[in-house]
């Protein structure tokens, strides 16, 4: 109908960050930055893993068999046999059942309500921000395991409690992270040119400050997941989360323990390399993006 | 630097007061009624009522949380459930084994990871930096008790070089004493190993970047002068703080692995409170652990303010 360029139609020609980064921008990010696809390809390896095991672990995680307990590792058992004779092999694959899920939950636990303490504290500022963030020091004062730890333990033991133990843990974090991009955002003039607009407050933080919160925000979850999942190993090699005979990394390094000193090595070797490379892979992925994505580091 | 440090130690009383809320609320976050939990099998309703009234629960929240405060006043932490023993003196009787261990993990952290960082950064994008730089993602991507776990087999089973667990007192044996020490001083320090070896390697970069060690060097100053007298100082300076942080949380490496090596430590009693229902000696380890770990970031602010003077205290 008209040739005339384009009104200026208000708010949504302001820079947003996340509208310059289209596919090629992803692809780009990927061949610059190849540490980031084998982090990507280790994790993917990890959760498929998981997802397929009712398919590809050879036997029943939780089938006793008492004449075969700890066999050492063979051709009818990869990984041996434990104590009561269930297939090591089939149980560390179902342990990433647990464990992932635990870091996941646990880590949207801590991003979630972190997130919304620090973009509440950080937006409003004033006694909300004084009293928010006195909270969360409040939080930080405590070693981060033993929090978890404590709060498992007066919870009563199980893999909901060292979900939410670990969720907590987190929070501080995110929060932290959050409320110090919203005060750097806060002074920036896009946003304050939006604002002079008539923009909401929800219409500011949801489209102006999330996108621009989007790269700091994907390399810690990426690092608190690798924290999360330690926690949650930790926990439940005390005993602390899925109790027996779910078949839990941790925990099953707790009872193979017990017969290290008959020599049974590989009733803990194979749930400890799984603890090891899910952690890794996550701390892996983290310094990758973090390389990548942080403008800080960026030379 | 006097102001400064009445505004942090002002700032910590808040804090402190957030930290005995939440470590007197651990026994009413227990679903359902604690005497159940504790006394379990041996319940009766006489035991428990007893059992209440022992740990003060049967009072309205505000006044057992005042009766809380005014005994942590006068340094008592209440009495263990299991042996009645006060649990400053359960945890004090403890505190040598942890503390010596803790020591220990932390002169392995810092001989691997000084040398280490230094090397890998004097190295910068070689095979002895990649090679490091994979080592230490591994190192903090290890859990320690699956290290000590390693180190038991390796060194204990296979080898039989070391003991694989137990204490002997320094007291009476100082060679068994040692020997029993080094295995879960590595297992705990490693981790340490790994964080500080990355952080020196980063904060050397940045030093060797500056200028005045370009001066250094243009005034003829051998690489390994200028990176013993001129850049080592400056480059530990972010090291230290780390390294009061990790002290501070000495606690939380120790309980794990002094479960895995049956270290008596704190760690140990903490972990048995947990599972003897043993809730006041719990409440204390989570209390000191707290406290300490305030203390040492404190310490550290401090610490950093006095060796930078480049920081301000306003």
């Amino acid at each position: 109908m008209s040739t005339a360029a384009p009104a200026y139609t208000g708010v949504d020609e302001l820079p947003v960050a996340l509208e310059e980064q289209g596919p090629p921008r992803l692809r780009r990010l990927l061949l610059d930055h190849p540490r980031i696809i084998v982090g990507l390809l280790l994790l993917l390896l990890l959760a498929v893993t998981a997802l397929v095991a009712p398919w590809v672990a050879p036997r029943n995680p939780l089938a006793v068999d008492p004449d075969n307990a700890r066999l050492a590792p063979g051709l009818a058992h990869l990984f041996g046999t434990d104590e009561l004779g269930r297939d090591v092999l089939s149980r560390v694959i179902w342990g990433g059942r647990i464990s992932l899920p635990v870091a996941f939950v646990a880590v949207a636990v801590g991003l979630t309500v972190g997130g919304a303490i620090g973009l509440a504290a950080g937006y409003r500022g004033g006694a909300a921000d004084l009293l928010l963030m006195r909270l969360i020091d409040g939080i930080l004062a405590f070693p981060a395991l033993i929090l978890a730890i404590a709060l498992v333990a007066a919870l009563g033991p199980s893999l909901k409690n060292a979900m939410i133990a670990i969720g907590i843990v987190q929070v501080p974090v995110y929060a932290r992270l959050t409320r110090a991009q919203v005060l750097q955002l806060k002074g920036l003039d896009f946003i304050t040119a939006s604002r002079a607009l008539g923009a909401s407050a929800t219409r500011i933080i949801g489209r102006h400050m999330l996108p621009n919160l989007l790269n700091p925000l994907i390399v810690q979850v990426t690092l608190s997941a690798a924290a999360a999942m330690l926690a949650e190993a930790t926990l439940s090699f005390l005993g602390l989360s899925a109790p027996p005979p779910t078949p839990d990394w941790g925990f099953m390094i707790n009872t193979g323990q017990r017969y290290l000193i008959n020599g049974d090595w590989w009733l803990t070797l194979g749930p400890g390399a799984a603890i090891c490379i899910a952690v890794f892979g996550f701390n892996w992925l983290g310094d990758a993006l973090r390389d990548a994505l942080d403008p800080r580091l960026r030379r | 630097m006097f102001e400064y440090l009445v505004r942090r130690l002002a700032l910590m009383v808040p804090t402190a007061f957030l930290v005995t809320v939440g470590v007197f609320l651990l026994i009413h976050l227990t679903p359902g009624d604690p005497a159940v939990i504790i006394l379990a099998e041996s319940y009766t309703p006489e035991a428990a009522a007893q059992l209440h009234k022992d740990l003060g629960l049967d009072k309205p929240l505000p006044e057992q949380y005042a009766r809380y405060m005014g005994r942590l006043a006068h340094g008592d932490l209440g009495r263990s459930l299991r042996n009645k023993l006060p649990v400053t003196q359960a945890i004090g009787e403890r505190l040598p084994a942890t503390l010596e261990l803790g020591l220990a993990a932390l002169c392995w952290s810092l001989l691997v990871a000084i040398p280490l960082g230094t090397i890998a950064a004097l190295r910068r994008g070689r095979t002895v930096d990649v090679i490091a730089s994979g080592v230490t993602v591994a190192g903090i991507s290890m859990p320690n008790f699956v290290l000590g776990i390693l180190l038991i087999l390796i060194f204990g089973l296979v080898l039989r070089a070391l003991p694989v667990g137990g204490f002997a007192a320094l007291s009476d044996s100082i060679p068994d004493n040692l020997s029993r020490l080094i295995l879960p001083a590595i297992a705990l320090g490693t981790f340490g190993a790994a964080a500080n070896m990355r952080f020196t390697r980063s904060s050397m970069i940045e030093v060797l970047n500056q200028d005045y060690i370009r001066t250094a060097r243009a005034k003829g100053a051998s690489r390994l002068r200028v990176v013993n007298h001129h850049a080592l100082k400056n480059a530990l300076i972010p090291v230290v703080t780390v390294v009061g942080l990790q002290i501070g949380a000495i606690l939380e490496g120790a309980l794990v692995t002094e479960t895995v090596f049956s270290w008596p430590g704190v760690g140990k009693l903490a972990v048995d409170s947990i599972f003897g229902k043993d809730f006041p000696v719990v409440q204390g380890i989570v209390l000191m652990s707290a406290l300490s770990f305030m203390l040492a970031n404190l310490l550290v602010d401090v610490l950093y303010a006095w060796l930078d003077p480049r920081i301000s205290y306003a």
